[in-house]
């Protein structure tokens, strides 16, 4: 793995606080009814994307999870005005405004969504990694997925699988304490979701999900198994999310002190706290990040705010890569 | 030409794509040492290896979603469920990934997968071994879908299907496995979407396809010994659906008649009949007759069996209706 540096933090804490914006930013504009549908933020997992991140490589290695989705391709290097203009539904989204805010995609940078469907990433996951080493790419696939997913069938299918056929493949869980707003307690008799791994003798553990060097570090250890030829691991981030399931979640099923509990830990604070503490940079330094952060997010906004929307002919180029495909009129 | 049965033909597209293709492989339960449920692979294990004809544990969901995943890393699988009535268990990776990845993704991914097996009934196998999904599949923007009635259609049909970069269902039948047909010595492929005229007539026009269409064909000997000619019209693709085929005929005969094995509720039968009637309602001289399976699942004695599944008396019937006789 590339040693953790002050450049490492400061990228950290960069790119942690970009993502925590952005999305704190769609809330707002969710408000305004600018962005529609369904909005799942990823607020206080950002360490779970940002240690990953730091083990993966970005040339060949790929990653895949559910509708929780948002900033995981900005940090695989889509540009953020295209994921902004995406939730906007404008042409200039990354899948043309077909998508939303649960299907981001980005082939050419290794993203490969975005999936709305609970579990049904998982076997993608695995058929990405079968992909790869069926053509011997020497690539690994990230295949993430809630503490809600763990609970399908398809997890199970597939962890039998990669196993058997030892896929380069590592299943990560965001363990963030509850499937919407069923706490992990309640969905299983078990709660150490890392355990599921060793009914099929996968190698398995939990890992500090609030503190990127310890996912990076679990995450470096899986994908050079994986790259080894070794098979998948499944990892299970302890993390927490700060904001509801989806914008609509009243969260009765938790208390405000547990919230705020989880936010003593907070995955920015943690890596600010370093970077003062060891002197990487100073306040006002890290005053200039928040600065270029906040008016990155303005310009996003300005990017999906004009952006034209969609042609009405890609909703039927999307569906075939047949080009004379017959569809039927659906009105006069 | 020579003489296969449907199971070699089959067998013989897919190793003879498979050759030409490193992308493609064959996954799905038993298909490897076993040489398929219904032996349709069988001898691909030895010629192509363990690293493209795959068994799988008995695991519909996961298999599928693998092979869907694998076509976003470059693969082109084909899919084997040893009946459709299994590909349920499956069928959220069907409809929800296979369907719509390219769309989702704004046409970033495309999808080149074949499913393939058996649909229908197949004698006595009761309520949930003789179930028809083609209409709901064919529902499904996104799809193709593929049923075949012989071995020379199987054969250039699923050339095609494996060829095509968009996700086909290809649905046979357990009961046309052993049956036997001419298919030409040289490769050959047959376009998707096009109907095929397997018998021409010019009293009533009978659509029909897959396996039950050989209740059409003795229907149409015996009427043709009272005088009636029937034109039979194989759709071969279900969508898209060549809906130009069955103008064409209707305005020669001015009589429909359609002939599924499926449920009567909303099914490939419906929709002709409302595009006949929307485009060509001038033409028709008596009301589109459909024949399909009773409105139950499928019941296990032979009795009862019998009386749930279209047969050709049914469709003799139908046409003399149309013909108002």
């Amino acid at each position: 793995m590339q040693k953790i540096t002050k450049e490492t933090y400061l990228k950290w804490y960069e790119d942690m606080l970009f993502w925590r914006k952005f999305e704190d930013k769609l809330a707002a504009v969710y408000i305004q009814q600018k962005v529609r549908g369904f909005l799942h933020l990823y607020n206080g997992q950002e360490a779970v994307l940002a240690g990953a991140l730091h083990a993966m490589d970005l040339s060949k290695d790929k990653m895949i999870t559910a509708y929780r989705n948002h900033v995981q391709p900005i940090g695989m290097g889509v540009d953020p005005k295209r994921v902004m203009a995406e939730l906007y539904g404008k042409g200039t989204g990354t899948s043309q405004g077909l998508g939303g805010s649960m299907h981001i995609f980005s082939k050419e940078k290794g993203f490969y969504g975005g999936h709305g469907i609970v579990g049904g990433q998982i076997p993608l996951g695995a058929g990405m990694a079968f992909g790869d080493k069926y053509h011997e790419t020497g690539a690994v696939t990230l295949c993430y997925m809630g503490d809600g997913a763990v609970r399908q069938g398809s997890l199970h299918e597939t962890f039998n699988m990669a196993m058997n056929w030892k896929l380069p493949v590592v299943f990560i869980c965001e363990n963030n304490g509850y499937a919407m707003g069923t706490s992990v307690e309640r969905t299983a008799n078990h709660t150490d979701i890392w355990k599921l791994g060793l009914g099929y003798e996968m190698p398995c553990g939990p890992v500090d999900g609030m503190n990127p060097v310890k996912v990076a570090e679990a995450m470096h250890e899986a994908m050079e198994r994986a790259r080894r030829g070794d098979g998948p691991t499944f990892l299970e981030m302890k993390t927490y999310r700060y904001r509801g399931h989806s914008m609509s979640d009243a969260q009765h099923y938790r208390t405000k002190e547990e919230v705020e509990e989880y936010k003593k830990i907070d995955p920015i604070t943690q890596v600010k706290d370093v970077i003062l503490e060891k002197k990487y940079a100073t306040e006002d330094d890290l005053a200039v990040i928040d600065k270029r952060v906040k008016d990155m997010v303005k310009e996003c906004e300005k990017f999906a705010e004009e952006s034209p929307w969609p042609e009405k002919n890609v909703m039927y180029d999307a569906v075939y890569e047949q080009e004379d495909y017959p569809f039927l009129q659906h009105k006069l | 030409m020579k003489t296969i049965q449907f199971r070699e033909a089959v067998c013989e597209a897919m190793s003879e794509e498979m050759r030409k293709d490193e992308r493609i492989y064959l996954m799905g339960e038993e298909v490897a040492e076993y040489n398929g449920a219904y032996k349709a692979s069988k001898g691909m294990l030895d010629e192509f290896g363990p690293k493209r004809v795959i068994d799988t544990p008995i695991a519909e969901l996961g298999f599928a979603g693998i092979a869907v995943g694998s076509t976003m890393t470059g693969n082109r699988p084909i899919v084997e469920f040893m009946t459709f009535n299994f590909s349920l268990v499956g069928i959220d990776q069907i409809i929800n990934n296979a369907a719509k990845i390219r769309q989702m993704s704004g046409g970033q991914f495309k999808c080149p997968i074949v499913f393939r097996g058996p649909t229908a009934s197949a004698g006595q196998l009761a309520a949930t071994h003789s179930q028809a999904f083609e209409s709901w599949y064919a529902n499904c923007p996104g799809l193709k879908v593929i049923v075949p009635s012989n071995p020379y259609d199987a054969k250039g049909l699923l050339k095609a299907a494996i060829r095509d970069d968009d996700p086909v269902i290809f649905m046979e039948s357990e009961q046309m496995y052993g049956d036997k047909g001419e298919v030409p010595e040289g490769e050959y492929v047959l376009p998707i979407g096009v109907a095929d005229i397997k018998r021409e007539g010019t009293d009533v026009t009978i659509v029909s396809f897959g396996k039950i269409i050989k209740e059409a064909y003795k229907a149409a000997d015996d009427l043709e010994k009272e005088g009636i000619s029937c034109e039979i019209i194989d759709l071969r693709t279900v969508r898209p659906l060549d809906i130009n085929a069955i103008l064409e005929s209707v305005k020669k005969t001015n009589r429909l008649v359609i002939l599924e094995e499926a449920w009567p509720f909303g099914n490939v039968s419906t929709e002709i009949t409302y595009q006949v009637q929307e485009k060509a309602f001038d033409y028709l001289d008596a009301p589109i007759q459909k024949i399909n399976t009773a409105d139950t699942p499928a019941p296990y004695s032979p009795v009862l069996l019998e009386e749930w599944l279209p047969n050709s008396n049914d469709v003799v019937k139908a046409v003399k209706k149309v013909l108002y006789q």
